[in-house]
């Protein structure tokens, strides 16, 4: 589903963040991607979600070739992928349900059908009742989950999640990691990175390490 | 990978953006209203100026259709001569219509008009000369033409001075095309200014909505999707603004109307300001509107591509 093959990303100052990467995640598959700060995490959540572009190698994702997608195919590329955020990116100035339904009406999906699918991807993380609130007046947990209800509600193939627990607490975090299984059961490939070690040992899903931009360990804990 | 094109939802769409940024300019009045008023008075300025140019064009035109000859006669030509001469004049090919006045009857209206009747019973003689007042043929008023048929009245023994005072008409003809010209330059002018107004409100409603941005284009927004509340923003402003303008010009319009109609009166003349009032209507908003969304389309297309999710 996800394949890297020796990636390699530079940055204007010669800073290698990525050198030499390859690595395979499979259709279906839930793994993590942990290292330090500065390890490269962020950056290779960047070129899968083509927020940037890799300087040598190649990615591919969802059998599409990233280094050859024109820009103007970018945006459909992305509604393949559900992304959550470790701030949310949440809208503030609209409602719950306008947030969660910003994917569908991108994708130009018709009235009802929108109403449908927010309302079944906000029960799914247990937030039906609070369509109506603003994210404000919601918790730091409960944001999060507007965020992942938003990253699921036009069923991609493929969701990524960027620290998704790095502001909340062990018994909050552990119930986000398993909305992510949840949502993995059902066939969805899951890529989380995340520095939350005592969860992630806890749980039966591969680890992909980073270290200055090249693998350091991979395998089943 | 493409979504397939649906025509209802389409304009479903289209329409709840349009809701969306009128909602938008709702919720900031004060400067919402500002801009527009801005853009009105930008709009009114040179189509008001317009207005009255075309008012004045009007008005010498009706002028032109009084097109006509005095013939003053000699002192010496006795009034039989001179109704003799009035109807052989009356069958030039270039005349339409003569009219004979004898030098009494010209005293008799100078008399009335100017208020001197009693330093005039003082005079000895009449002064005033009897006149032949001449249409010319209405289907040639070429200067031209005119020139030759004054020479030619003007070489008859009985006539003292053939007159056409139609100079000062030429020039204010030719002063009208001047400010008309001034006028296309000025309305060019605030048109271009509107556009900039229109660029840089949109410019900062972008930077305000930098955010929301990025995020739409993390979830997979195009940029005509991105584009279209901006856009419907730049129509509104000049849509509202060309309707502010309309009304600008029509208050304005109705506080010259009286001292007009007075002026007219004293002229006794049947002018009346025509406002263009329902073609201004339209024109206006339109011009706004069209301003608008080219103004929002520049603008968007300088600043949207800078902002990328990072």
């Amino acid at each position: 589903m996800i394949r890297f093959t020796d990636v390699y990303k530079l940055y204007a100052n010669r800073y290698e963040a990525l050198s030499g990467l390859s690595f395979h995640l499979n259709d279906g598959e839930m793994a993590f991607l942990t290292g330090h700060s500065g390890a490269g995490k962020s950056t290779l959540l960047k070129l899968i979600a083509l927020i940037e572009r890799s300087s040598h190698g190649q990615v591919l994702v969802n059998n599409q070739n990233l280094t050859r997608l024109p820009k103007r195919k970018i945006p459909y590329y992305r509604r393949q992928i559900g992304i959550v955020f470790q701030d949310h990116n949440l809208l503030h100035d609209r409602t719950v349900f306008d947030n969660v339904a910003l994917p569908l009406i991108i994708a130009g999906e018709n009235h009802r059908e929108i109403g449908r699918r927010v309302r079944a991807s906000l029960d799914k993380v247990g937030l039906l009742g609070k369509e109506r609130n603003l994210p404000i007046a919601l918790s730091g947990g409960e944001q999060q989950r507007v965020g992942i209800a938003r990253a699921v509600v036009n069923r991609p193939p493929i969701l990524l999640a960027d620290e998704p627990t790095g502001n909340l607490d062990p018994e909050l975090s552990r119930d986000i990691m398993h909305l992510f299984e949840q949502f993995n059961q059902v066939g969805t490939t899951v890529f989380i990175a995340t520095h939350d070690l005592d969860l992630i040992n806890t749980l039966p899903h591969r680890q992909i390490t980073l270290d200055s931009g090249r693998l350091a360990e991979q395998g089943l804990t | 990978m493409f979504p397939k094109f649906n025509l209802k939802n389409y304009i479903l769409r289209h329409l709840q953006v349009m809701l969306f940024s009128l909602g938008q300019l709702w919720r900031q009045p004060l400067s919402s209203l500002m801009t527009i008023i801005v853009i009105g008075i930008a709009l009114a300025l040179p189509a008001g100026l317009y207005v009255l140019l075309d008012n004045i064009e009007d008005v010498s035109d009706q002028w032109d259709d009084a097109t006509q000859i005095s013939l003053f006669l000699q002192q010496d030509v006795f009034p039989d001569q001179a109704i003799e001469l009035n109807k052989q004049l009356k069958k030039w090919p270039q005349i339409s219509d003569t009219h004979y006045q004898s030098s009494s009857q010209s005293l008799e209206e100078f008399r009335q008009l100017s208020g001197l009747g009693t330093l005039l019973d003082s005079l000895p003689t009449n002064p005033i000369p009897a006149v032949i007042i001449i249409q010319p043929d209405e289907s040639d008023l070429r200067p031209d033409s005119i020139g030759s048929l004054l020479a030619r009245l003007e070489a008859l023994p009985e006539v003292e001075q053939a007159q056409l005072d139609m100079e000062w008409l030429q020039r204010l003809r030719s002063l009208n095309k001047t400010a008309q010209r001034g006028i296309s330059i000025l309305g060019l002018l605030l048109s271009l200014s509107v556009l900039l107004i229109i660029g840089n409100t949109i410019r900062l409603a972008i930077l305000s909505r930098q955010s929301e941005i990025r995020v739409i284009k993390l979830v997979g927004g195009t940029n005509a999707f991105i584009r279209r509340p901006f856009l419907y923003t730049g129509f509104w402003y000049g849509l509202l603004g060309g309707i502010i303008g309309w009304l600008t010009l029509t208050f304005s319009l109705s506080l010259i109307n009286g001292p007009i109609n007075e002026l007219a009166k004293l002229y006794s003349s049947q002018f009346t300001l025509h406002w263009l009032s329902a073609l201004l209507l339209v024109i206006l908003p339109m011009t706004g509107l069209i301003l608008g969304v080219l103004g929002a389309w520049i603008s968007v297309g300088r600043h949207l591509s800078k902002i990328e999710p990072s």
